[in-house]
């Protein structure tokens, strides 16, 4: 199986095209966050003529950056594990039991994903604070309602991808557990999640990454000490100036450990989906 | 293949190859009448599961509706046993059993063992029927906190004159009936024409959007295949943008996008020299590409991604077995290729198709809270509705004539790719 | 029971991440206003009227101390940026949970009245500020519908002028501010050259376009509301008035057409600042001037040009603009929060702020101080107090604002592509954003 010959070239020529689509964005943010804000207001220019680290610096004065990013980390990180452990759970209720209602768990579920944002923010909110005053818990602006939020809009699609990846695991392996002595929870803790956990680290990273990137119920649901990121960088855009080489650098500096945890994982996602989304 | 297998992880299960050795045989019929179907990867078939299914599989799913795990039989240890991961090493022979009930809770099976707590009293028979329940448990409660009963109190404000009047008592709102609905619908109106301007933008550049995702996807996927140097750096520099948060990327777009001192008017103005007078890119009619240029560079890593693991799911015998009877490059592409990635595509593109229509941080980046009417996407102009005009229940009415589109469309879309593969 | 093990094992862990969870919130539990200690703090969402939000802390901090000093009472600060602050008001109304008292723009007031989710500031209650008259009269008109109680009191006043680049007036031979609207394009004219331009608007701000189209349709004696509250939009006065402002751009070519894509509301300053534009119709810019470095030798503010006798309209060249303070009937804290108004509204306060701010008190007594003697307060003053008026205070101002500035939005993008903006085209979106104002 010989590649024709002007395989190579093609394949630079369309990575690098691919690349330059890419990237050209990242390398604007980059030299855009090292100039002087009067640079980045003027003319644009590949090259910055005036180097300066301030916008670093000044970053942390303009927005409490700080405070956003924990919040944000904390909101994605909690809504993410907590809903991978629930959509584990139903994926393999899904996938191993044959139970009435089981497809109209599975269809509602999926169709949640259909949902315009709009329609139910605004009841949402109200069930929140009658929620919270009922039971006494800070549901509204806190980060655990918005935790609550986040790991429901990434359940649907979590579920639905485990339960592939958990029918592709041959049964044989459970039911050799189960014969062993393990009951069906024994089955799933011992061998299906063992087997499955390129699956699981697939979902939770795009459950990490729903929480982490949502702008509007960010900005209904919370007050200024549960902002995250996403709503609080709007903050270098203020009724004066728009910090955009602040902007740049608080983009930078915030999603560098967040590209960093998806590229180490990234090999885990392409082998989660290759079983999840694709069986 | 080899490549493939050596990439691996360490630390990843023997399982992977078990899936790629699975799929070099071909589906049964059954299996492939809806095992792929999205629908079905989220069990929603299980009237057919449980008669058309093959027969292994049916088995294999813990033994049918009746007996969904069957006791384990400690007479008949199985063989197998010994190639089952055991963490804790614990093998359920009789000498072992004291000292498991000394730390763990009364067995029911156990006798004479004084309390028996409620789940005792429960015959195990019930106990097993509720145990996938009990799993769902969380799932449901929380769709129903968070989606289901909000979407039926949407639902409900729909029906009401809900504005800025009526906003601290929602009862004392007036009944609408069908009024928010029909205002909506009737085009010949202004509200009724702009929503169906909105919603014909947002088509449009939704299967814009889908097509060149995917086809960068495909693009990137095919061209990623063998092995050459710097491949690993690229794969992970083209997932970059998916990675940033949302926020960050548009709003960077939004810079190289301005007239006077963006990036974009900088190249293809004053480098390259095509235009004459710089053209706006984020009002007037340009905007409608702005937005899908920036959706795609968004979308595209995700289609990378997954048309990648598609491709590295398809056999190399296929490849070899093509190879041999003579095909060349593109047609291996066309024979081999992209009819094996038609699972994948199915779910994909349905995906992609569901987050763009319903993409609202997107253009509320680029655009902020009034788009330019070229590019007046529908989750916007809804915003717009009830939010910015404070209009509840108007904008719950679009919203349910939304949603209600999208149901269909996604239907008819699951009934149709479904029954094309069949037939094939 | 073999399997029951894990299974507990599973749920407690479920539990301890739950438990976890509710455990990290603790900080922004006790920042709501319904904390314990309920009697001795307020909570108060201020707008964000500084060079960023935490600039604007550093500016209320002190006064909110000194507040606590006479009072005793605590003040929960959150600034809250302007393009989250109505979604926050309107999720407070609805569920009658926020803070005790916020700061609102004050063309929001007729909407946020009809809400019925403030206290309404009666005869008595303003006693206790120390009476109507102690008010600017037009701040006060912008606090809601007339005849009823406003719906806040205004602590900080704003208005529009326009403010002109004297180095660059005189280098193009002008000696003085224009006097009218002939003027005003013909200076215009002089000053366009060089990669420069006559003035700078921000042609993609609905709120902006919204404001010019209500001060130039006052001067072409448009009204935007009829007497009964309907909407009139396309009135051949208010499409004069828009094509008015349009034309700026379209015919006379003293507006940069990049100006069309200016929406964030900074762009406009930030070209008058730099010396790209001659002149800027425009509310406070202290701030950023301060920033560039400029003093009243730089630059200098005149009121918009009136309208010539023959118009036919009314004398007004700029609307009441501001921000007011309103205290929500749910406040958990109602007799602090009625406190917080009368330290807001106070001569010492005013007086503070408003020089942190570069806007007008609202109160005539806080003008005593020489801060206030600068040539450019003098003339804001001027205006607010004679040829301001109010936008319309209908429950539907928002509306308005949107339709009407979306419409203008759009009929600038086709003036700088160099499409003709006709007063039909004109008259044809009007048209289209009233048929939109529904129910």
């Amino acid at each position: 199986m010989r590649d024709p010959r002007w395989l190579p070239w093609a394949r630079w020529a369309g990575l690098g095209l691919l690349g330059l689509f890419t990237l050209t964005p990242l390398y604007v943010m980059l030299t855009s966050a090292i100039k002087p804000l009067q640079d980045v207001q003027g003319d644009f220019d590949w090259i910055p003529t005036t180097i300066t680290l301030r916008p670093f610096a000044d970053m942390w004065r303009t927005v409490p950056l700080a405070r956003y990013f924990a919040n944000s980390l904390i909101v994605s990180s909690v809504a993410a594990l907590v809903s991978v452990l629930i959509a584990i759970f139903a994926a393999y209720a899904i996938s191993r039991f044959r139970f009435p209602g089981r497809r109209i768990f599975s269809v509602t579920v999926l169709s949640t994903q259909m949902f315009p944002g709009i329609l139910f923010l605004l009841p949402l909110f109200m069930i929140y604070v009658n929620l919270g005053t009922a039971l006494g818990v800070e549901l509204y602006a806190s980060r655990t309602g918005l935790i609550i939020t986040y790991l429901t809009f990434s359940l649907p699609f979590s579920i639905w991808m485990l339960a592939g990846y958990f029918d592709s695991i041959p049964t044989a392996l459970d039911e050799a557990a189960q014969v062993d002595g393990s009951g069906p929870i024994g089955a799933l803790l011992r061998v299906v999640l063992p087997a499955a956990t390129p699956g699981i680290v697939a979902v939770a990273i795009y459950a990490f990454m729903t929480a982490w990137g949502e702008v509007l119920f960010a900005s209904v649901m919370t007050d200024e000490s549960s902002r995250t990121l996403a709503v609080g960088l709007q903050g270098y855009a203020t009724e004066n100036d728009v910090y955009w080489n602040q902007i740049m650098a608080a983009s930078l500096v915030v999603s560098v450990p967040v590209v960093a945890g998806f590229l180490l994982l990234q090999r885990y996602l392409v082998q989660g989906l290759t079983a999840g989304a694709v069986k | 293949m080899t490549r493939r297998r050596a990439e691996a992880p360490p630390g990843a299960p023997t399982q992977t190859l078990d899936i790629e050795r699975k799929s070099v045989t071909p589906p049964s019929p059954e299996e492939d009448g809806f095992s792929l179907s999205p629908a079905e990867a989220a069990g929603a078939d299980d009237g057919q599961a449980l008669t058309d299914a093959p027969a292994g599989r049916t088995r294999t799913a813990s033994g049918g509706k009746r007996s969904p795990h069957p006791a384990p039989d400690a007479a008949a240890v199985s063989t197998m046993s010994s190639t089952t991961p055991r963490p804790h090493s614990e093998t359920p022979t009789s000498p072992r059993r004291p000292s498991r009930s000394s730390t763990s809770p009364e067995k029911p099976l156990s006798p004479g063992g004084g309390r028996r707590g409620f789940a005792d009293r429960v015959p195990v028979r019930v106990r097993r029927a509720a145990l996938p329940y009990l799993l769902i448990l969380p799932a449901v409660l929380l769709e129903l906190l968070v989606h289901l009963v909000p979407m039926l109190i949407g639902i409900g404000m729909s029906f009401l004159k809900l504005t800025q009047f009526f906003l601290r008592n929602w009862s004392a709102a007036p009944f609408a009936g069908l009024d928010n609905y029909t205002v909506a619908v009737d085009f010949d109106s202004a509200v009724g024409r702009s929503l169906l301007h909105s919603f014909l933008v947002t088509v449009v550049f939704t299967v814009l959007t889908v097509g060149l995702a995917w086809l960068l996807g495909i693009c990137g996927a095919v061209l990623m295949q063998g092995s050459f140097r710097g491949r690993a750096v690229l794969r992970a520099l083209f997932l970059v943008p998916y990675a940033l948060p949302v926020y960050a990327g548009v709003i960077t777009w939004s810079f190289l996008l301005q007239r006077d001192s963006g990036l974009v008017n900088h190249v293809l103005v004053d480098q390259l020299h095509l235009f004459g007078e710089r053209p706006f890119w984020l009002i007037g009619s340009n905007s409608f590409w702005s937005i899908i240029v920036v959706c795609v560079w968004r979308s595209w890593p995700f289609a990378f991604l997954v048309l990648m693991a598609g491709l590295q799911n398809i056999p190399g015998d296929l490849y070899e077995a093509a190879a041999i009877d003579g095909a060349g490059w593109g047609r291996r592409l066309r024979a081999v290729t992209l009819p094996m990635l038609r699972p994948v595509n199915q779910v994909l593109v349905l995906v992609l198709f569901l987050w763009t229509f319903n993409d609202f941080n997107t253009p509320y980046v680029l655009f902020g809270k009034s788009a330019p009417h070229e590019a007046d996407l529908i989750s916007i102009h809804i915003y717009q509705s009830s939010f910015v005009t404070w209009n509840f229940g108007s904008g719950s009415a679009m919203s349910v004539l939304l949603l209600l589109f999208l149901l269909v469309v996604t239907a008819v879309y699951l009934v149709a790719t479904s029954r094309r593969r069949s037939d094939a | 029971m073999r399997r029951r093990k894990p299974y507990l094992f599973a749920v407690a862990g479920a539990l301890v991440l739950a438990a976890t969870a509710c455990g990290a919130d603790d900080s922004s539990s006790t920042a709501g206003s319904a904390g314990g200690s309920a009697a001795q703090t307020i909570t108060y969402w201020a707008s964000n009227q500084g060079t960023s939000l935490e600039n604007d802390k550093e500016v209320l901090k002190p006064e909110l101390d000194r507040f606590t000093k006479e009072t005793g009472i605590k003040v929960n600060l959150e600034v809250v940026p302007w393009a989250d602050l109505l979604n926050r008001i309107l999720a407070a109304t609805t569920s009658g949970k926020g803070p005790d008292v916020v700061n609102i723009g004050n063309t929001w007031s007729a909407s946020l009245q009809v809400t019925g989710a403030f206290v309404p500031w009666d005869d008595a209650l303003l006693k206790t500020l120390g009476g109507k008259e102690r008010f600017l009269g037009p701040s006060l008109a912008a606090t809601g519908a007339p005849g009823q109680p406003p719906t806040a009191v205004p602590i900080y006043g704003m208005t529009y002028g326009l403010f002109y680049n004297k180095k660059m007036f005189k280098e193009a031979g002008i000696d003085k501010p224009p006097a009218t609207w002939d003027e005003l394009i013909a200076d215009g004219k002089k000053l366009t050259k060089d990669g420069k331009w006559g003035l700078a608007v921000e042609g993609a701000s609905v709120s902006e376009n919204a404001h010019h189209a209500f001060i130039f349709g006052q001067q072409h004696g448009a009204e935007l509301f009829d007497a009964s509250g309907k909407p009139q939009f396309d009135s051949d006065q208010e499409v004069a008035a828009i094509k008015q402002y349009l034309d700026l751009m379209a015919v006379h070519k003293i507006v940069n057409p990049s100006n069309a894509e200016y929406a964030n509301g900074t762009e406009a300053v930030q070209d008058f600042v730099s010396g790209k534009a001659g002149m800027l119709m425009w509310q406070s810019i202290a701030t950023q001037l301060k920033q560039a470095g400029w003093t009243e030798d730089d630059y200098g503010l005149a009121p918009i040009p009136l309208p010539g006798p023959s118009q036919g309209g009314k004398q007004v060249n700029a609307m009441v603009a501001g921000i007011n303070l309103a205290v929500f009937k749910t406040a958990a804290n109602k007799d602090g929060a009625l406190k917080f108004a009368q330290f807001m509204t106070s001569k010492q306060t005013q007086q503070n702020l408003n020089k942190a701010y570069g806007s007008l008190p609202t109160v005539t007594d806080a003008y005593d101080d020489p801060a206030f003697e600068s040539q450019t307060i003098k003339t804001f003053q001027q205006i607010l107090s004679s040829t301001a008026a109010p936008l319309p205070q209908v429950a539907q101002e928002s509306q308005f604002e949107t339709l009407v500035g979306n419409a203008m939005n759009q009929l600038f993008a086709d003036a700088a592509s160099g499409k003709a903006v006709t007063a039909e085209a004109v008259k044809a979106k009007l048209t289209e954003a009233d048929q939109q104002m529904g129910g």
